[in-house]
């Protein structure tokens, strides 16, 4: 949808823009984003601080949330030992793998890991997916409604991806704290891989190491998803006759990209986990 | 790439939706899951079970059966054996009551002819002697009737 009163640069920054809403330092209010001089006032993204929401990405992320936990619920609900339905089949299979590759990974006994990975695998897959939805749809029917600003795919910011890690995170935390002490936990960060006298040392290494699990969750996700969602963009720069011999493949690779990361995010989390269950 | 509250508001979400799925989705369908393995392993079970029995039960009534044959057969024999002790032990006492009919009937024959003798013998005597009688009244040879009564009585 490259029309010709906008630039290849509006276009693509236009579709990288979040529909941020915050405190603008500049213009000392609250208010929406805004690129471009026509729409009104200027506020642009960077200059919101942090106290600012996504507001596309939370919608987004939240309502393919609400529509997995309703989809599986609705499952849950009637499920059945016996000959299981259509829906019930296709859950199943989800919760199969998913309960496998747990089982598989993670020898403890804890009855979060299994639904929390079933969650990221889902709620992960379902944000991924919404970038094979055409590029321009959405963002044109809230434009047509006034609302400037539309990424549909809440795993292109780093805050959607970014707060699942930190979960995360908080979670290697908490049952590293749980299973081994405070004191074993430090232990286990102090004293390996180097010898007693190099705590510090090792200390440090190990912090650095245990701080780069979410940022590598967090960054590889949204790394992906923003790689593969900038090519969609300037696919649909082409002219709208040859779009579909880029888009076309690119889709189709894109399915598996998708799906892999989903995958990948979830298998890192049960790994995380099950190393901060194991004592060293 | 700005970080902000999004990040927070992530979290929260997430943390909901874990807490959600624990409690409404995870145990229903993974009991629903273990219940149908154990189902399946109980079927399969039976069905063995099943099949052990139904090839018993093929035994015991192919052994029942060749009992019952054998059994038929020998109640068969003895029947046989008794019918034919029957019809010899009726014919021994057809037999034997023959002979004892005709025994009481000869007996009776004897007794009949020796009564029937004793009353001729006595009616003969009679008539003899009223025979005489009359040849008395005519004329008397008491020499030559004396030796006809004689030759009578002898002959009777």
């Amino acid at each position: 949808m490259a029309s010709g009163t906008v630039t290849s640069s509006e276009y693509i920054s236009h579709h990288l823009t979040n529909l941020t809403f915050g405190y603008h330092e500049k213009t000392d209010s609250w208010r929406f984003v805004n690129t471009d001089p026509a729409n009104g006032e200027l506020a642009l993204p960077h200059e919101f601080g942090f106290w600012a929401v996504n507001v596309d990405t939370l919608l987004w992320s939240i309502g393919l949330g609400l529509l997995f936990m309703w989809l599986f619920r609705k499952v849950a609900k009637s499920v059945t030992s016996g000959v299981p339905g259509g829906g019930q089949n296709f859950v199943e299979t989800i919760i199969e793998f998913v309960d496998d590759n747990v089982k598989g990974i993670f020898h403890h006994k804890n009855p979060v890991i299994a639904p929390l990975s079933l969650t990221i695998f889902v709620w992960v897959f379902l944000m991924n997916l919404m970038d094979l939805v055409p590029i321009d749809w959405v963002p044109y029917i809230f434009n047509e409604m006034g609302v400037h600003y539309m990424k549909i795919v809440p795993t292109t910011d780093v805050n959607a991806t970014g707060g699942m890690a930190l979960s995360v995170f908080a979670l290697i935390v908490y049952y590293s704290i749980k299973q081994k002490g405070i004191g074993g936990f430090i232990k286990e960060l102090s004293f390996q891989p180097l010898p007693k006298i190099f705590a510090p040392f090792n200390l440090f290494l190990e912090v650095v190491g245990l701080l780069a699990k979410p940022v590598s969750l967090a960054l590889r996700l949204f790394g992906n998803m923003y790689a593969g969602e900038m090519i969609f963009i300037l696919i649909a720069l082409l002219p709208f006759w040859a779009q579909w011999v880029l888009s076309v493949p690119w889709a189709i690779f894109h399915i598996l990209v998708i799906t892999l990361q989903a995958f990948i995010f979830m298998v890192l989390t049960i790994v995380y986990l099950a190393m901060a269950h194991d004592d060293h | 790439m700005n970080i902000n509250l999004t990040i927070i508001g992530q979290a929260i979400a997430f943390f909901l939706f874990v807490v959600f799925c624990m409690k409404y989705v995870w145990p229903p369908i993974t009991g629903a899951l273990a219940e149908r393995k154990k189902k399946i392993a109980e079927g399969l079970d039976a069905a063995d079970r099943a099949e052990r029995d139904l090839k018993l039960a093929q035994e015991k009534a192919a052994d029942d059966m060749r009992a019952s044959k054998e059994e038929a057969a020998a109640i068969i024999e003895q029947a046989n054996k008794r019918a034919n002790q029957i019809v010899e032990e009726a014919k021994e006492q057809a037999r034997e009551e023959a002979n004892r009919v005709k025994a009481s009937a000869e007996a009776e024959i004897e007794q009949e002819i020796n009564r029937a003798k004793e009353a001729l013998r006595a009616q003969v005597g009679a008539l003899a002697i009223a025979g005489a009688e009359k040849i008395l009244e005519a004329s008397v040879d008491e020499k030559a009737h004396a030796k006809l009564v004689e030759k009578l009585a002898a002959e009777l």
